[in-house]
């Protein structure tokens, strides 16, 4: 039952977000600075996401050069910065945590 | 394809070979976004049991809600004993970068009827809005684009529930699994979807704020740290962002005055 309010709550949160401005289609216009102050949202939620789930995978902070999800997370950092293709980031950065963690078993 | 239109019924015929050709072109340019959502969604079927979702609860949540970062996140939250209301307001937050993906599209969507335009938001996830917004910056007819973007939503959908149920299955064979590390999938990707941002000082001194005070904010009763976080990166942007608009005016307007 719990579990059913969860999904609806959840639906609700996720369908609203996506669709109030193709309901209004076009009749709500944002203003220009809005629009930029929006651009902040998706990096500053993602980093928000990121940043505890690779510093500290197991609960407590471990931020150092034996924690494979650091250390694969730099190696995806730079891969973006030179490469700038999500693809190539996301296989990079999975075969460096791979190697990491059960190639060299940290 | 010119000879198919002169033998093909005028209209009717014609008008269905190109929505099928768009329908496929859409799910084939977001097949290789595929490849990284797949293990995502096996993440997810995999992680769902260890941490308190039922396996009918995790179909249905991918099923009805299919947005892969929040039912990440709300996986972590259950786990940590969040309560619902608090799980439902992270989700808003974590799927609010949405509406700048459909501020986009809005424009090109705004004439298609209602339905059409319900079923395109429920699909609107950052693989389809990549490979829609690709298509529709392309020169040329947009008539039945719509129909990529169904392409698109219907390779993404059924990926998804697909990989939550593989997820299901092998976390029930190889419970091991889940200390696997696995979840790095999710924080490369959006690493990856993150670094094309970093372009001014706001943003880059923002998603640092927010970095810091998420790992700060961790243990924050009832697991408000991601909003915490959250709000106070995008504060901390905007604030520089306002402070380099009003230097920007300032050094403008004595050159006016000289004029």
């Amino acid at each position: 039952m719990n579990e059913a309010y969860l999904i609806s709550g959840m639906f609700v949160a996720t369908f609203s977000v996506r669709y109030i401005l193709f309901a209004a289609a076009g009749k709500v216009r944002f203003p220009p600075w809005l629009n930029k102050a929006l651009e902040f949202v998706p990096p500053v939620v993602l980093m928000a996401i990121i940043a505890p789930a690779v510093t500290m995978p197991k609960g407590e902070l471990w931020i150092n050069f034996d924690n494979p999800w650091l250390l694969a997370s730099i190696v995806a950092v730079i891969t973006a910065f030179v490469r700038k293709d999500l693809l190539t980031t996301i296989v990079v950065g999975m075969l460096a945590f791979a190697g990491l963690k059960f190639g060299l078993g940290f | 394809m010119s000879e198919l239109k002169t033998t093909a019924p005028p209209n009717n015929g014609a008008a269905q070979t190109s929505q099928t050709k768009e329908f496929l072109a859409g799910a084939a340019a977001t097949f290789p976004l595929l490849v990284g959502a797949a293990p995502f969604g096996i993440i997810f079927g995999t992680l769902a049991e260890p941490n308190g979702l039922s396996a009918l609860g995790a179909i249905l949540m991918s099923l009805i809600v299919f947005a892969g970062a929040s039912q990440f996140i709300a996986l972590g939250l259950l786990a940590a004993g969040a309560s619902i209301p608090i799980i439902i307001a992270t989700t808003f937050i974590v799927n609010f970068r949405h509406i700048l993906y459909s501020a986009n599209l809005v424009a090109k969507v705004k004439h298609l009827p209602h339905h059409w335009r319900a079923i395109m938001a429920f699909g609107l996830t950052d693989e389809t809005f990549a490979a829609v917004n690709n298509r529709y910056m392309q020169q040329g007819d947009l008539d039945k684009a719509h129909w990529f973007y169904l392409g698109s939503f219907l390779a993404m959908y059924s990926n998804w529930v697909f990989c939550t149920y593989i997820g299901l299955t092998l976390g029930n064979i190889f419970p091991q699994m889940q200390n696997w590390g696995l979840d790095f999938a999710m924080s490369v990707t959006f690493l990856g979807m993150v670094v094309p941002y970093l372009k001014s000082k706001p943003i880059i001194a923002a998603v640092l704020v927010s970095a810091v005070l998420a790992i700060v904010s961790y243990d924050f009763a009832h697991k408000l740290g991601l909003l915490f976080a959250s709000f106070s990166g995008i504060a901390v942007g905007i604030s520089l962002m306002m402070l380099e608009n009003r230097k920007q005016a300032k050094s403008i307007s004595p050159a006016k005055e000289l004029n």
